[in-house]
């Protein structure tokens, strides 16, 4: 034990003869350990953003939406161009899938809403009762849309947390009503909710979805102060276009049925939309799958740069202590002379690049952790400084949080002691096997 | 005068002692049939000029080196030297010759201590009473206000006089000096060949390689080699005695 403490010393003491030589050896080690803890925390972020989008959308759930068609495919009608899914389809799905549990029909358009001197851009939803359960949006007040509110036409919205905190700064909106300039319309509030994350969009086949900007109105009322021509005015001129329903989003009883149930939905509507393709399946289960790739080649890719620094680190030890090794050939042969066996030379040597791992990896651990602090820092100067290139980048970059995997910090741990090991083994023996009486006339 | 009788009371039995050393292809016969013993108290100095085969004596009988086993051998008491491993070879240095070497060397990160220390480390035999041992040898040499002091720190003669404290630590067969005085002037030297002498009074068997004919002259013997063989073996005449 305590010949061991002595060699520890001993290596130690040799390290800071060249504290510049070994603090450049540690580095190498740094940054590899920093990096696989920081690939570990950036794919499990991911994978847990992943996680609560898939959550948000619902693993039992279809998702079919409205695209608009490219506008090549339809220079050949005049005025308001018709797409989307339509009610008609709506009720085919409902009526001839028997796999489907409920079917939720949506409608949005981007409209502006005011109260008083105050106006707000944001979503208007048209939707049904169940949109809430199935979207698990939490109510603050009041309460969603209801039958009733359907059955009737009520003129009745609920809106989104940052909706009603900006028409509503000071009062109580429940009872109150907002006006939609665009219609002439005016709606009375009967709920609030409460905050909801964004989802990010998912490999480009959904948006994202910012929730906290809608008004939520029965579907059947929007048919009927609304309709389903939209106008928009873009750049001077005026665009229209007529579109029944946005989404539909589908429920299955079994997680098991989802893919054969799309499969079906798939086949259902794609006779009626062969002109041009306006409309989009999107099964969550899929995305998951996706995500899972996704997260899979970002561990490959990172884990293959840490592969590659560990190993850039290594050989720098190993250089360092093949030129350490030649340096100290006649502290070797004196060592010899004085009863060294070869393994008290070999564990000398080792000692020291184990140290000088052992400190990499500490350093390492150290920046590793630092990981969430230094995204966040990076993402702010960014938002600040640079929001076009922000903007500019993709989803999954912008909104991930990374995550410490506590078993990434002895497993970054172990496998740099293990380059220390590896990578000094070599010239450790090599000095071990050094002829003492040729490296005692070394000068 | 091969004795073949058992040598406990000899620190080192040369036994028709012969060394080959085969290099690119050329064969070099370093010493050819070297006999003599060294009997415990002996101070024996080795002298002959370059290529008399003294380094390659020296390498052997410091168990740096092995000789030709197919004839004679070395005896260092009871041990075979040629038939043992390397690990047995390094604990016989560590535990059985004390090197004194002529550029002194001690390992530049220790402690004048430290330096003492290190034979007995590689023995494995570090405890309180060994440290306390490396302190008086430290006295003996007359180092005693240096302990903590680097290598860097002391003159030549302080340097030796360390290397002679750590030749003791293991109490050895013998002290193997080699041209121990070789970078020294003549005061330093002479308190070194003094050193030397006080100890072999005191009963240690000291083997001094060495070509100065001043120095051999403190010897109790001298032994000559020439072109691998033992040239001459007597009693030093008009021995230097300080």
């Amino acid at each position: 034990m305590a010949l061991w403490l002595r060699t520890w010393q001993l290596g130690v003491k040799s390290l800071l003869l060249h504290p510049m030589r070994s603090l450049l050896t540690v580095l190498g080690i740094f940054i590899g350990v920093a990096s696989v803890i920081w690939l570990l925390a950036i794919g499990e972020g991911i994978s847990i953003e992943a996680q609560k989008q898939i959550e948000g959308l619902g693993a039992d759930n279809i998702i079919v939406r409205s695209v608009k068609p490219p506008s090549e495919a339809t220079t050949e009608i005049r005025g308001p161009v018709p797409y989307g899914l339509t009610r008609a389809e709506y009720q085919i799905l409902v009526d001839t899938i028997p796999t489907i549990k409920s079917a939720l029909p949506i409608r949005e358009v981007r409209r502006q809403f005011k109260r008083g001197p105050r106006l707000i851009d944001g979503r208007l939803v048209g939707t049904t009762p169940d949109y809430a359960r199935i979207l698990r949006m939490e109510i603050d007040q009041g309460r969603f849309i209801t039958e009733a509110d359907m059955q009737y036409n009520k003129n009745f919205c609920v809106l989104a947390a940052e909706v009603a905190e900006f028409l509503f700064p000071y009062e109580n909106p429940i009872g109150r009503k907002i006006q939609l300039p665009e219609h002439e319309q005016f709606f009375q509030v009967v709920g609030v909710l409460k905050p909801r994350t964004a989802t990010a969009a998912i490999g480009g086949s959904l948006d994202a979805q910012e929730f906290n900007k809608d008004i939520y109105i029965p579907i059947t009322t929007l048919q009927k102060r609304i309709g389903d021509q939209i106008t928009v005015r873009r750049s001077g001129s005026f665009e229209g276009e007529i579109v029944q329903l946005n989404q539909i989003t589908l429920s299955v009883h079994d997680v098991g049925q989802v893919l054969q149930t799309a499969e079906i939905v798939q086949h259902t509507l794609a006779p009626r939309h062969k002109a041009y393709s306006d409309i989009n399946v999107v099964v969550p289960l899929e995305l998951l799958e996706q995500a899972r790739t996704t997260r899979l080649m970002f561990i490959v890719f990172m884990g293959l740069i840490a592969a590659i620094s560990l190993l850039v680190g290594g050989i720098g030890i190993m250089n360092i202590m093949l030129a350490t090794v030649t340096e100290r050939t006649r502290e070797i042969g004196i060592r010899r002379a004085l009863g060294a066996r070869r393994q008290h030379i070999v564990s000398q040597f080792l000692v020291e690049t184990i140290a000088l791992s052992i400190v990499g990896a500490l350093v390492g651990v150290v920046v590793g952790l630092a990981c969430p602090f230094v995204m966040t820092q990076v993402r702010l100067g960014l938002e600040h400084y640079r929001p076009d290139l922000m903007e500019s980048l993709p989803a999954v970059v912008r909104n991930v949080t990374p995550v410490i995997v506590p078993e990434s910090i002895p497993l970054a741990f172990v496998i740099s002691v293990l380059i220390g090991v590896v990578f000094g083994l070599y010239p450790a023996v090599r000095a071990a096997y050094m002829d003492p009486i040729e490296a005692l006339r070394h000068e | 005068m091969i004795s073949t009788t058992s040598s406990v009371s000899l620190a080192a039995s040369i036994q028709d002692l012969h060394k080959t050393y085969y290099l690119k292809g050329e064969t070099v016969h370093a010493l050819r049939g070297v006999s003599f013993d060294v009997p415990m108290g002996d101070y024996v100095a080795i002298m002959g000029p370059s290529g008399s085969g003294k380094s390659t004596l020296l390498n052997l009988l410091g168990c740096l080196d092995k000789p030709d086993l197919d004839r004679g051998r070395l005896l260092l008491g009871n041990d075979d030297i040629g038939r043992m491993n390397d690990d047995q070879l390094a604990m016989i240095r560590a535990s059985r010759i004390g090197f004194v070497f002529q550029s002194y060397n001690l390992i530049a990160q220790l402690t004048v201590l430290e330096n003492i220390q290190v034979p007995l480390y590689y023995m494995g035999r570090l405890g309180r009473k060994e440290r306390q041992r490396c302190r008086e040898l430290a006295e003996l040499v007359g180092l005693e206000h240096r302990l903590s002091h680097r290598p860097s720190q002391l003159s030549g003669g302080q340097q030796q006089r360390v290397a002679i404290a750590r030749s003791l630590v293991n109490d050895p067969y013998f002290i193997l000096a080699d041209e121990a005085t070789g970078n020294l002037d003549s005061v330093t030297t002479a308190e070194i060949l003094k050193l030397f002498q006080r100890l072999n009074d005191e009963g240690r068997t000291i083997i001094l390689v060495t070509h100065e004919d001043d120095v051999a002259q403190h010897a109790k013997r001298r032994v000559r080699l020439r072109d691998g063989q033992l040239h001459s073996d007597e009693q030093t005449q008009n021995r230097i005695i300080l």
